[in-house]
């Protein structure tokens, strides 16, 4: 796979990410077009290719929500796009509250930011067995983990668009 | 006898940092020592004489109060811009916008017409000259500051107004990253550190990491419309209004007196930075114009300014990931964080204390140098990892985005897209590249659309043109794309939506600078004509020495072929040869030469005791 091989790696899910920061830099003396700059112009091009790969490489690497899409991908996987089943009756609920609140009733307030809560908590619990399914997998190469990791990385993605929803009708600074 | 010799000829050519600003711009060189600023401070101003003569710095910017129609300054804020896009400047600055500049603007300065690159060039050329003064050597290669929040149409018309100059552009680089490098070259190994950088025309603000002499840019955030200049503009209404109260007369449209009155404010705002209370002071026209600012009042004015500059570091902070209090230095950058309450306001957000140890006004040339530095291999072991300020995305269905590349991604940085055609038969596609952080294409800036064509023509949705977006190091966009079906090239016309194209560039190279290579050579001869003018009188005034008599014959004919020699290339263009001659001469007058000091010396002597 291109982005571990960019960094020298093997192709896993989990990664030290300290290791990985290392390595980047260590690439990234080698590479740099900074390192170039009066070299052949062929050679030139081959080191802004080299860098770009490697920069790209290590912003995907480094998150590992980026890793594992990247990862499903080159094992021939398509991320879902379908809303996870089991939690249609949860988001049903939370886009009453929303329309009550867009019309001003402020009562289902509380609600919401308890919603909201629930939903954080839900990602932090995905994040922790998403890792688990990680070390797993690196070790079976088991293909039913990697469903289950895509399962979780669909409902992830779902829930946090929906803590989105959320904070922009509760008007929560967005930090993005 | 002998003058300082000086191998014009083969001394390495020099990379030089230059720091191209709104207000003042400056250039500066790497040496074993560390930077050099090499010339003193070069105002961004522009002025065209009545007999052509296009004239840049200081002398320009004298000619803006004589002459206001003649020069233009601040010419930073149109870099990469379009008229629709520069109405609030046009408001704010005496900006003479010349005709026909829908497609690309220009600017009239007296009868010339040029466009903001080629009126930046002049600046640039003219810190050219004075860098090839102070070095002895041409000077054909630089990095330049930019803002770190401009757009790829921005960067590419700063890097087309160092091609008009003739200087090629090694480098873009971000002005914070330069401060942090210029401060940090042999400052702490590990670390975090913000840049504050309130300028005359912009702000920035960057976080970096520093690890082992890697300095790596985690966010960056800014606004290209926010700095000194708009302080300047708050007192400027008081005064203003003011003096159509006072004087009963409206000076908003004398722009030599509005040009008086801004100097006098500016001076009021400096003053502030160290007394607590200053004068806006005006004699116009024999009538005299006084009003006293208060620090109070003055905080008051600026506070808002302040905490515009706050919201962008608080937005950078949380794109860095980091809390204030992973933050171990702050560094500060610009004239206008000389102003204590920038400090203060920055350091109780930051809660560290700010760097102002460098000069705010040099140290992003001073940066901007050291990166040369690093393109040249003369310093070792420093890389700077740069982001791009704005994410890159194409117009889709809807006149909706969709982003490519995210801001704040490090740069070289690229992304790859497959698109297909939607009709069958069709055989080419339209792409729309955009660059911002909204959702929809009409709030985002319009960078370029182009044409792939020459698509087979196949059913709907057969077709398959894998399009790569390549953000280079400078934070400068390029565009290729591939059949994936044929594996053929496809030929990409990136149209940039403001600026100018190659061949505009070319041609204005050859408009304004064709002889500017000429301009060094014959410089270089000249230099040389003199030298050898003073050798040649040495020479004459000791042939008539008595030293000279006591030679050798061969010695004397040797002397005279020296002489004859030099005369003959004297009138020649090769100022290498002229300078071989010299010495020929000086070797052959060397005995001569000690002869007559020892003579001297002896006689000085006699002297001393006929005296005594």
């Amino acid at each position: 796979m291109e982005y571990y091989d960019a960094l020298g790696l093997e192709p896993k899910l989990s990664l030290d990410l300290e290791d990985l920061k290392q390595r980047f830099y260590a690439q990234s003396r080698l590479w740099h077009p900074d390192r170039f700059i009066r070299a052949e112009p062929l050679e030139r091009e081959r080191a802004l290719d080299m860098t770009a790969v490697l920069n790209d490489a290590f912003r995907t690497l480094r998150d590992p929500v980026t890793r594992a899409e990247y990862f499903l991908k080159q094992n021939g996987i398509e991320l879902s796009k379908e809303p996870p089943p089991e939690l249609l009756e949860e988001v049903f609920d939370l886009n009453l509250m929303l329309e009550e609140l867009r019309e001003g009733d402020a009562s289902v307030r509380p609600d919401l930011e308890a919603a909201r809560q629930r939903f954080l908590g839900m990602l932090e619990e995905i994040d922790t067995s998403q890792e688990e399914r990680f070390a797993a997998y690196d070790i079976s190469h088991d293909p039913v983990i990697l469903e289950e990791i895509r399962g979780a990385l669909n409902r992830r993605k779902y829930i946090s668009n929906l803590v989105c929803d959320v904070d922009k009708q509760l008007n929560v600074p967005i930090a993005n | 006898m002998s003058p300082l010799q000086i191998d014009f000829g083969n001394a390495p050519s020099k990379i030089v940092g230059i720091d191209l600003g709104t207000t003042n711009s400056l250039i500066a060189v790497m040496e074993l020592t560390g930077p050099r600023i090499l010339s003193g401070i070069v105002p961004s101003v522009v002025s065209v004489a009545p007999s052509g003569e296009v004239v840049a710095g200081a002398p320009a910017r004298e000619s803006l109060i004589a002459h206001p129609e003649r020069a233009v300054y601040s010419v930073k804020r149109l870099m990469g811009r379009g008229l629709y896009d520069i109405q609030e400047e046009l408001r704010l600055f005496p900006f003479h916008v010349a005709e026909g500049s829908e497609s690309v603007l220009k600017l009239r300065l007296g009868e010339a017409v040029m466009t903001p690159p080629e009126v930046s060039a002049h600046v640039l050329h003219k810190l050219k000259l004075d860098a090839e003064a102070a070095l002895g050597q041409p000077v054909a290669q630089a990095v330049i500051t930019v803002p770190a929040y401009f757009n790829d149409a921005q960067r590419q018309a700063t890097k087309d107004a160092g091609r008009i100059a003739g200087l090629e552009v090694l480098r873009l680089v971000n002005e914070p990253t330069a401060a942090a490098l210029a401060y940090g070259l042999d400052k702490r190994k590990q670390g975090t550190i913000a840049v504050y950088d309130l300028g005359g025309g912009t702000f920035d603000i960057s976080i970096l990491r520093l690890h082992d002499g890697i300095f790596e840019v985690l966010a960056t955030n800014g606004d290209t419309h926010l700095g000194g200049d708009d302080i300047d503009h708050l007192l400027l209404d008081i005064a203003l209004e003011d003096i159509r109260t006072e004087w009963g007369e409206d000076f908003s449209r004398d722009s030599a007196a509005v040009q008086l009155l801004r100097r006098a404010v500016i001076k009021a705002k400096e003053d502030l930075s160290f007394v607590p209370e200053a004068a806006i002071d005006l004699e116009y026209a024999g009538k005299r114009y006084q009003r006293q600012i208060t620090i109070d009042l003055f905080n008051r004015l600026i506070q808002p300014i302040i905490e515009r500059t706050l919201t962008r570091c608080r937005a950078c902070l949380a794109d860095s990931k980091l809390g204030v209090e992973q933050i171990d230095e702050v560094v500060m950058v610009g004239g206008s964080t000389r102003i204590p309450l920038v400090r203060a306001e920055v350091e109780k957000l930051f809660r560290a204390r700010p760097h102002t140890e460098l000069n705010p006004d040099e140290v992003v040339a001073l940066g901007a140098a050291v990166q040369a530095g690093i393109l040249a291999g003369e310093v070792k072991d420093h890389l700077l990892l740069d982001v791009t300020p704005l994410s890159l995305g194409i117009e889709t269905m809807g006149g909706l985005v969709s982003k490519l590349i995210h801001r704040n991604s490090t740069i070289p940085a690229s992304a790859t897209e497959t698109f297909t055609t939607g009709v069958d038969g069709q055989t080419n596609v339209l792409i729309h590249v955009v660059q911002g952080e909204r959702e929809l294409v009409k709030d985002c800036r319009s960078l370029a659309r182009f044409d792939l064509k020459g698509i087979a023509p196949m059913p709907a949705g057969m077709a398959r043109i894998e399009v790569r977006f390549l953000i280079d190091a400078n934070g400068i966009l390029s565009v290729t794309a591939r059949d994936l079906r044929t594996g053929q090239e496809h030929s990409v016309e990136v149209k940039p939506s403001y600026g100018l194209t190659d061949e505009q560039v070319e041609a204005m190279i050859l408009e304004s600078f064709e002889k500017a290579e000429e301009d060094f050579a014959a410089r270089q001869v000249r230099e040389a004509q003199v030298e050898a003018d003073a050798v040649l009188s040495a020479t004459e005034r000791a042939r008539k020495e008595p030293a000279y008599f006591e030679l050798t014959e061969e010695e004397r004919g040797a002397i005279d072929r020296a002489v004859n020699e030099l005369l003959v290339v004297y009138h020649g263009d090769d100022h290498a040869l002229i300078r071989a001659k010299i010495d020929q001469l000086d070797g052959a007058t060397q005995k001569l030469a000690e002869m007559i000091i020892s003579s001297a010396v002896g006689t000085a002597l006699k002297a001393g005791d006929t005296d005594a």
